[in-house]
């Protein structure tokens, strides 16, 4: 089971320039894998094509080894969930009950299900505080779980987070901790784009470098963040304590604070 | 130092609120330094900012209490168009503060001037230096609608510049943005600083905040948990229990003092953490080992 795409490449309308090039990834169910890179390297350009919200123009991309050309976007929506990087891009009800259960309601689901699905998604994102504030009246780091909670309300295998990290304090990113164990605990592939190194570092085994519409690195964490020329040539800093023990020239590979802490201490023991 | 804004025991409740968004807050903020409100969402950060700008509660209505008093005249008495070019405000939502009236990031940009009455000539001139100062002066053609995040929140920014304020009020500004825009965002607040502008900046990347401000707000559930010097407020242990983000480098520095090898100091960004790193290695060449 995996979610596959096969040298890709896209190009938006009117547009001479292409956006992506030639991009193959392999993504299997129950891994966590982050997409890193600048603004306009491909990151979303590629993962919009992986929930099909873009047809490639090249390439192909198969969802559990079936083709998605000429499916539709709702048809892949079930199987790769997108949650936007600015919620107001998703939400579209007047009422959050409405916008959770709206998509269950559409398949027919039994009524007992959706309530079950729509109580388990208010806990887990942590909104049922908000259930009778309108949409938009819900400040905007928190509306962000409000189309998380849409998303897994569908359960689909694949989730995609786009910089789910942007705009949260303590709250959200512990928030969105208990998102990605309970998606972890169900098998769920989780893919993020993101340029908040600290939250790739500490909860994304696998990282995909992007850069010149490309892929230019896919590896372990642990690898990609001490492979400076990498990281130069897509123009991304590493997490700060990994910054900081390379400059210290540690040994150890520190990928967090917890990390570095530890050895600093037993370099000074 | 003069001060520019005073706050006397305010408090403030959004209309159809029990709960007071902001609580008996009181402070200054002298004219010429940069000052960054941190704190958890909700905590009132915007809320202070809207109060500022006079939007509490003159625009989201809702119940003042105390005084806000801007270069010495309370809120009260200004005159709304006055206020609105005396403090610069860069909305955090940025689609909300483009006009939607305008076609073309450069007739938006030039809105505020517009309306100033400004001439058309040194109209021009500003847009295009602004414009290049942020960045998108590629895109004066483009429809503010049309941009994307971090397009549109440099165009927010830009339209607020070209009033060229004393005052600058930012919320959240790089939240749409990527590291590098971020970057290009604090280098502007520093240029605002050297031309002697008051730069109030509401954020959550406290690790840029830091290295950039020279004062912190911090707020909790509506109240004033500290203010001061950076360094100072950074190291107080009521942040980190209060569910505050502190900088990493801070964090650092508060681990290495819980295990009973403290740093000396309260480092604010990357460069002081390998200074006082190394002479807390105290040069010496072991396990943690050089390569």
């Amino acid at each position: 089971m995996a979610l596959e795409v096969n040298n890709i490449c896209f190009s938006y309308p009117g547009s001479p320039v292409t956006a992506v090039e030639r991009v193959s990834m392999k993504i299997e169910k129950g891994e966590r894998v982050a997409i890193i890179g600048q603004n306009g390297a491909g990151k979303s350009t590629t993962a919009k094509i992986l929930n099909n919200i873009y047809q490639p123009t090249g390439g192909t991309v198969l969802v559990d080894g079936v083709d998605t050309k000429g499916k539709t976007t709702a048809q892949i929506a079930s199987h790769v969930g997108y949650v936007f990087q600015n919620p107001n891009d998703q939400i579209f009800n007047d009422d959050v009950v409405k916008e959770i259960e709206y998509v269950l309601r559409y398949w027919k689901l039994p009524e007992e299900e959706i309530v079950r699905r729509r109580d388990e998604v208010l806990d887990i994102t942590g909104i049922r505080p908000f259930m009778s504030t309108h949409p938009f009246d819900i400040p905007l780091p928190i509306r962000k779980f409000l189309t998380i909670a849409v998303v897994l309300a569908t359960d689909p295998d694949y989730v995609i987070l786009d910089e789910p990290t942007a705009g949260q304090d303590n709250w959200g990113r512990k928030q969105l901790q208990t998102v990605m164990e309970y998606l972890q605990n169900k098998g769920k592939a989780i893919i993020t784009i993101s340029h908040d190194m600290e939250f790739v570092a500490e909860n994304f085994e696998r990282v995909i470098v992007m850069a010149h519409k490309n892929v230019i690195a896919d590896g372990d964490r642990r690898d990609i963040f001490y492979r400076q020329e990498i990281l130069s040539d897509a123009k991304v800093k590493p997490p700060v304590s990994t910054h900081i023990a390379q400059e210290l020239h540690l040994e150890r590979r520190v990928l967090n604070l917890e990390e570095l802490v530890a050895a600093l201490l037993q370099g000074d023991a | 130092m003069s001060v520019c804004i005073e706050f006397e025991n305010v408090s403030y409740a959004y209309p159809l609120t029990k709960k007071a968004a902001v609580k008996q807050v009181s402070f200054q903020l002298e004219t010429g330094k940069c000052y960054g409100i941190i704190g958890p969402n909700a905590s009132g950060k915007t809320t202070i900012c809207n109060l500022m700008r006079g939007l509490c509660p003159n625009f989201y209505n809702g119940t003042l209490k105390g005084k806000v008093i801007v270069c010495g005249k309370p809120m009260t008495e200004w005159d709304e168009a006055e206020i609105s070019v005396r403090i610069g405000y860069v909305f955090q939502d940025p689609f909300a503060q483009v006009s939607g009236i305008k076609e073309t990031v450069f007739e938006e940009i030039g809105m505020g001037l517009e309306n100033l009455g400004v001439e058309q000539e040194e109209m021009m001139r500003r847009i295009v230096e602004i414009a290049k100062e942020v960045q998108v002066d590629h895109l004066l053609q483009k429809h503010p609608l049309a941009l994307s995040g971090g397009q549109c929140q440099r165009v927010a920014f830009a339209s607020v510049l070209a009033l060229n304020s004393d005052i600058i009020v930012i919320d959240e500004p790089t939240s749409q943005l990527d590291p590098e825009g971020t970057e290009d965002v604090f280098e502007i607040i520093s240029r605002l600083k050297a031309k002697g502008k008051t730069v109030i900046i509401a954020e959550h990347k406290v690790d840029l905040l830091a290295e950039y401000c020279d004062e912190m707000l911090v707020m909790a559930d509506g109240r004033l948990l500290a203010k001061g010097e950076t360094r100072a407020v950074l190291a107080d242990p009521a942040l980190e229990e209060n569910g505050v983000q502190i900088p990493q480098v801070v964090q650092l520095a508060n681990a290495l003092a819980k295990a009973g090898k403290p740093l000396g100091a309260i480092p604010v960004n990357e460069k002081e953490t390998m200074e006082l790193l190394e002479q807390w290695r105290g040069g010496r060449d072991d396990g943690a080992g050089s390569k």
